[in-house]
């Protein structure tokens, strides 16, 4: 099958400073892909280049092709907001607006146009089934989002993501600032949601890209040095980097 | 000998800055006591629902000079803050960092910092006397926007800015648009800080009393329309204690303008704990 997403010959600058160098990787649909390197080797950078969200720096500039269903999604006629809505993200720290729990779930669809009650009622209630948070919150709905735990939060995220329906879910390190316990659960998340969605996960955790993902890309300052199945990549890793870096000697 | 230890240098410090707090705390007391209790004497209900009689002796109340209060500030609130708000958004959320920008952001600082009274002449210049306003509450009330504008936008500015830049991000990556996020998320959550803006703005309003000289005029009589001219509290105190001996009434009316700041004041440290607190998620 034709992969969801495609970069092609993609690089990345902020201002001179080059952060991504020729990159070619692809996200098969329905999997998880995860791109693992040390800090500043431009994994971010690589994944909000997959929603646009660069867009927002100064002096960022990209070269080369992001390619969604085929379709370049850096042409010039492209639709910056549609496109966001087709691509989700979930981010490093759970960042839920100051809004009651329905609110942050519904804030999505109701941009989108949504104002029947019921539709509404609906979509919150399927999105928080989804990520695994409904039974925890059912009782309390219009409580504020901010008043939830870090792992509770991050799962409203999630769901704030699920409810505008998107093909493509990005998480930028989305377990960082969890317990343990929080992290398994979303590791567990992510296994159901990739039944019906394309994932892209940055970490710098080795065993949770091991552990979560079917496919795996490695990027050190800027190159991507190895991208294949998770399995290989940590069992018989082909370049001497890659080994390096996953056996931990260094990052 | 005496031996200066961190820790006797620690209670020295504490004791100093103990004191400091404590002077400011008795300052504010004695002002605000002083002036209650000589203007307790001249105050009654009939002070409140009487106008003015005007002359050298300052007999009658204040009626006249509350209801040209009312229409002062409420008038300058609907001038300021359509225009503030609108212009501190702009600068934080649409600005580009450019020259034109910071020339602004220079201007409005530079603003802040002109005395009162120079904005009275440019409001008589203008409206006063090029516009044909005359001395009037409209006249008085786009002076006092001009005054407090810069006041207002650094107000809602800073308010703008203490929303995290992750409710931005967040907001767009689940596609909406960048008026969808400001409307919807960020001015939500910076309205109990612009709120205390606006308040504070208020409270200038009230006192003011400079610009408002050469702007208002200062008849006593009950304003009929935005064009007449008129007194505020505050001009009207200022009119009692220079132009009358009736120095009790003055007490009496700068007590009135007291209380209502001090009110003013506690509304605005209401909302601004409540902020705090459904920042930090306790609603």
């Amino acid at each position: 099958m034709d992969p969801k997403i495609k970069i092609r010959g993609v690089n990345f600058f902020y201002h001179k400073h080059q952060v991504l160098k020729n990159i070619n990787m692809d996200f098969p649909e329905r999997q998880i892909t995860a791109i693992i390197g040390p800090s500043g080797c431009g994994k971010s950078t690589l994944l909000r280049a997959l929603n646009r969200m660069n867009d927002i720096v100064s002096g960022a500039r990209l070269e080369g092709a992001v390619l969604l269903d085929n379709e370049n999604i850096y042409s010039p006629n492209l639709d910056v907001v549609n496109l966001r809505k087709r691509v989700g993200m979930v981010f490093q720290q759970p960042n839920p607006f100051p809004k009651s729990i329905f609110d942050n779930v519904a804030f999505g669809p109701r941009m989108l146009g949504t104002t029947a009650q019921s539709r509404l009622d609906e979509v919150v209630e399927k999105s928080l089934r989804q990520a695994a948070l409904w039974d925890e919150v059912k009782d309390n709905l219009h409580k504020s989002g901010l008043a939830l735990s870090g792992g509770q939060q991050q799962r409203l995220c999630i769901a704030r993501v699920l409810a505008i329906e998107p093909e493509v879910i990005l998480m930028d390190e989305p377990c960082s600032a969890l317990d343990p316990v929080s992290t398994m659960r979303i590791e567990e998340l992510m296994q159901e949601l990739k039944q019906n969605y394309t994932i892209a996960i940055v970490t710098h955790n080795m065993q949770q890209a091991a552990r979560a993902s079917d496919w795996t890309g490695f990027l050190l300052t800027g190159d991507l040095v190895e991208y294949g199945r998770t399995g290989e990549i940590f069992s018989r890793p082909r370049d001497k980097r890659t080994e390096d870096y996953i056996t931990g000697r260094f990052g | 000998m005496l031996k200066f230890t961190s820790r006797s240098t620690q209670k020295v410090a504490f004791s100093l800055l103990w004191t400091a707090g404590i002077i400011t705390l008795l300052i504010l007391l004695l002002i605000i006591g002083y002036i209650i209790i000589r203007g307790l004497p001249g105050f009654s209900w009939d002070f409140l629902f009487t106008p003015p009689a005007g002359g050298l002796a300052g007999d009658g109340g204040i009626s006249s000079t509350i209801v040209t209060t009312l229409y002062l500030v409420g008038l300058t609130l609907l001038i300021l803050v359509p225009v503030g708000i609108g212009a501190a958004i702009y600068l934080v959320e649409y600005a580009p960092d450019n020259r034109l920008t910071r020339f602004i952001r220079y201007g409005v600082q530079t603003l802040a910092g002109v005395p009162s009274i120079l904005f009275g002449l440019f409001g008589f210049a203008l409206f006063v006397t090029v516009l044909h306003f005359r001395f009037s509450i409209l006249s008085g009330a786009l002076t006092l926007a001009c005054l407090l504008l810069p006041v207002l936008i650094t107000a809602t500015e800073e308010a703008l800015k203490t929303v995290p830049r992750s409710y931005r991000a967040g907001a767009m990556a689940l596609g909406a648009t960048k008026w969808q996020s400001i409307t919807h998320v960020i001015l939500p959550a910076a309205l109990p800080g612009i709120a205390t803006g606006v308040i504070l703005c208020a409270g200038r309003a009230l006192g003011e009393t400079a610009c408002l000289y050469v702007t208002m005029g200062g008849s006593a009589a009950m304003p009929d329309s935005l064009l007449s001219g008129g007194r505020s509290l505050a001009l009207h105190v200022f009119y009692l204690a220079t132009e009358t001996n009736a120095i009790d009434k003055a007490m009496a009316t700068a007590a009135v303008l007291i209380v209502i700041i001090v009110g003013l004041n506690a509304l605005t440290n209401f909302i601004s704990r409540r902020f705090q607190k459904r920042m930090s998620g306790g609603v």
